[in-house]
Formats: structure tokens, sequence, C-alpha cells
């Protein structure tokens, strides 16, 4: 069993110690910019997502608009407006924006971040509205005012509710994050299409990097399976 | 009797046409590539590749005609004997090597460096890119040598799946320099008064572009070989070639 292991790896070109390094250094990258971009896209959506039920429309309209705008247009195309778009507004070199655009990995952060803040917002926002009435009314008996209500009954009903959409939405960002590469950072699939170029070998490169990000996703769902088990535990049966 | 010398003659007129077209050589390209071929406003072929291809047929002695045949078809063609060479900037490639037999590499496009006019730079010393920022197109000649022979631990280099965001990474201050395909280059960073090219052209690699023949004929592509040699070395490839070029494509 173990030579039959050790044999596959014995005449292979292709996965030698530098190719692996590259796989690796282009791991950490996906890594960084997921866990940021969700990171920062959860902080921003949170209060974008009670703003948005507000009923004052000068509050609401804005919030919708920025959701809409994100969840109409896709992904690719944010990130090209903001990685080329921004670099031939004529003049912005001399500005102090540049030091935050001319590396790539930050405008592609900039891109996911507002990207996932879109759709986290309308995940929280339906969270948030689905609160049973009763749930609201009984607050009100007793006594609460509308920020102790939204702390205490409102929000932490709504992440339980959110949790299981919200593990999909990491998960697709993760995924989402191999776009990344079109505008040349070495993320997971940027090192497998230098490998493929380097190589001539689409199959190898992109099946392991498949493997990879597999990986990732099982890992991904395993922890929310926890996490879920622990909060959701009112909603299981008994037995 | 007089019939028959009619007939005689048909048939001595007929077997000398036969011997006739069994020594003209036909060479097939694909019409137009400026400027290896294409046609001139009175309709005569030219360009790059006619000419050389014209001089090779002169130095074999061979009486040449060429035939226009789309990319797509081009090397069934060859093999479905419609013509006998395929002289129409094929680049060598493995894959393409294991349907036809390839000659020596008679051309490749150079590649060069470009970045903002001012740019000053000796581009064949290695020191002198020292924490530059370097695109490359990925796959490329010019992304192997960019990684072999100047590497990753002395310039940062960043690779683009097409040469258009290349150039807009160029044009958007993102890049300090770019290594390109020179003809590429000219027909896009040169078009923008601001940009210019830094250092001279040069031959990184890549077998180039060759003549194509079935595989059997080993003596034609052998003279073939010898031909193109002997006008290389006489003056008459450079001769064809500035004509066409400002820039050296000879290998």
């Amino acid at each position: 069993m173990m030579e039959a292991f050790l044999s596959l790896f014995a005449d292979n070109s292709i996965f030698n110690p530098p190719t692996l390094m590259h796989y690796w250094s282009g791991f950490v990258t996906t890594v960084q910019l997921v866990f940021l971009s969700l990171l920062i896209g959860f902080v921003i959506s949170l209060p974008l997502a009670i703003l948005r039920t507000s009923k004052n429309k000068w509050i609401n309209l804005p919030i919708w608009a920025f959701v809409y705008f994100f969840r109409g247009t896709p992904l690719l195309v944010q990130l090209y407006l903001i990685y080329y778009g921004t670099a031939q507004i004529t003049g912005i070199q001399q500005t102090f924006l540049w030091d935050i655009l001319s590396e790539a990995f930050y405008p592609c952060l900039i891109a996911f971040v507002l990207n996932t803040a879109a759709y986290t917002t309308e995940i929280f926002r339906g969270a948030i509205e689905a609160t049973p009435r009763g749930e609201i009314e009984a607050a009100k008996a007793y006594g609460m005012g509308a920020a102790k209500r939204m702390r205490r009954i409102i929000l932490p009903g709504a992440m339980r509710r959110a949790l299981p959409a919200y593990a999909n939405e990491v998960i697709f960002m993760l995924h989402a994050s191999s776009i990344a590469s079109v505008v040349t950072i070495v993320d997971l699939t940027g090192a497998a299409r230098d490998i493929y170029a380097r190589y001539y070998a689409p199959f190898e490169a992109f099946l392991f990097v498949a493997a990879i990000y597999l990986c990732m996703t099982f890992t991904l769902i395993y922890i929310f399976r926890k996490v879920e088990d622990k909060i959701m535990a009112h909603t299981k049966p008994l037995s | 009797m007089k019939k028959l010398s009619l007939l005689m003659g048909c048939i001595l007129a007929a077997s000398s046409s036969i011997g006739f077209a069994a020594d003209k050589l036909k060479l097939a390209v694909d019409v137009p590539y400026e400027p290896f071929e294409y046609k001139a406003p009175d309709g005569t072929l030219t360009g790059f590749e006619i000419d050389l291809g014209n001089a090779v047929c002169a130095e074999l002695k061979a009486e040449c005609e060429w035939v226009i045949q789309a990319w797509d078809g081009i090397i069934p063609g060859l093999l479905a004997r419609k013509y006998d060479v395929i002289f129409s900037s094929m680049s060598i490639t493995p894959e393409r090597a294991e349907k036809v037999l390839f000659s020596e590499g008679y051309y490749n496009t150079p590649s060069a460096w470009f970045g903002k006019k001012g740019t000053d730079l000796d581009v064949t010393d290695k020191a002198a890119f020292k924490g530059l920022r370097v695109g490359v197109q990925r796959g490329t000649v010019q992304d192997d040598y960019v990684t072999k022979d100047i590497g990753a631990d002395t310039v940062e280099i960043k690779r683009y799946t097409t040469a258009d965001d290349l150039v807009l990474d160029l044009t958007g201050g993102r890049l300090d320099l770019v290594f390109l395909d020179f003809p590429v280059g000219e027909s896009t960073i040169l078009k923008d008064e601001n940009y210019q090219s830094v250092g001279d052209t040069m031959q990184v690699g890549g077998e180039g572009v060759g003549a194509a023949f079935r595989k059997r004929d080993k003596d034609l592509a052998e003279k073939f070989n010898a031909a193109l040699k002997k006008l290389k070395e006489d003056g008459t490839y450079d001769e064809i070639m500035n004509k066409y070029f400002s820039y050296s494509i000879k290998i």
C-alpha cells in the first residue's frame, strides 16, 4: 500500500519542492484574503443590516442601493473596476490612495469585502426581519427599549437563523477568491496557473488545487456544523 | 500517319508537362499575415516569407508556386499532398512536430523591454533590475527568461494572462518594466509616446518559426536547410529582412 503510494510520486517532475512551496505560498495568500475579507465584511454588514431594517428611507435606501449593486454585478467585473478602473483615473498616482491601490492585494481585498458585505447584509436583514412578532412584543412588555431589544432579543435570534446561510456565504467566498489570480495575485489558483504554464500539465496543476479547495471547504463545513450543533441545540429533536 | 504524329506529339507534350510538374515545388501560405505574407495592391503576393521562399527556390534551382491555404487546414493540406512545404510563420512545437517535419528555424520575433520614457537601464546587467516591478505574459519565453535569468529575488515578477492587462498595468503605474514580444509591444505600448523600448531587442529562446514538410520528405528538408543556411550567411537573408523590419528577427 505504502509502496504503491510512493511509486506515484517516484517519477513525477511536477510536484517537486519548489512547486509545492509555490502552492503553499498561494494557500497562505488565499487564506489571508478570504479570512480578512470575511472578517471586515462581517463587521461592516452587521450595522448595515440593522440600518437596512429602518423605516427611514434616507437610511434604508442608500444601503439598499449598495446591496443591489454588489449583488447585481459579477465579482469579476467589480474586481476589474477596482483594480484596472482606478488606475486609469488621471492623477490618482499622486494621491495617498495610490499607496493602497498600487499593490494588487488591497484592490482585491476591497472588492471582496464590498461584495461579501453586500451578501451578508442581505442574509442578516432577512434573519432580523424574520424575528417572530411574539418575541418583540414580549420584550416590549418587559419594558425593554429599542437598543436593548436589539441586543438581547433580536440579534441573538437572528444570528442563529442566519448561520446556515452565512456558512454558505463563507464557502462561496472561498471559491470566489480564486478570481484574485486574474489581477496578478498568486493565490492557490494563481499558483496552479503558473505551474500549468510552466509544465503544460493542466490536469495535474488544477486537480491538485481542486483537492486543496475541497479540503478547505470540508473543514469549513465541519466547523460550521459544530457551531450549529452548539447554538442551535434547542431546535433539535430530543432523541 | 499525320494523326499518329499528332498523337505522339500530344503524348510527348503531356509527359513533358508531367515531368515539369514534378520539379515544381508548391509552397503554402496563409494570407494575409503582414509583413510576412500579404497581397500588394496589384494582387501579387509579397512579404518577408514570400521573398525568402523565392530566394530559397532560386538557391535550389527549383520552380516554385505559392498556394494560398487557410490556417486551420494547412497541415492536413500538406499531408494530402496539395503542396510540399508550409512556409507560413509556423512556430515549431512538439505537438506539430508529431505530424510534420520541420526545417531549422528561419526567424523568431525578438523580445524587448518597455518602460516609461527616460528609463535608462542596462538591460544586460542583472543587478540593474534590483527591486523593480516587472510584468510578463504567463507561460511565454519572456516569462521563462525573467524567471530563470533574472529571478524572483532580484525583481518582483507579475504574471498576466493577456498582453492587454499587462499594458494597462504599465500605463497605470503598477509596473516599472515589461518584457514582451517586440512586435506586440510595438503595436501597443509604443503607440503611447510616453513610453519607449529600453535597450536592444534580444532573442530569448524558443525554436522560432520553421518550414514544414511531410515526414517522408527528408531529402527536401535537408536541401531546404542547406539553402536557408547559405542565405543567412551570404547576406541575402539580411537584405530581405531589412526590407520589412527595423529590428532583427534572425536566428
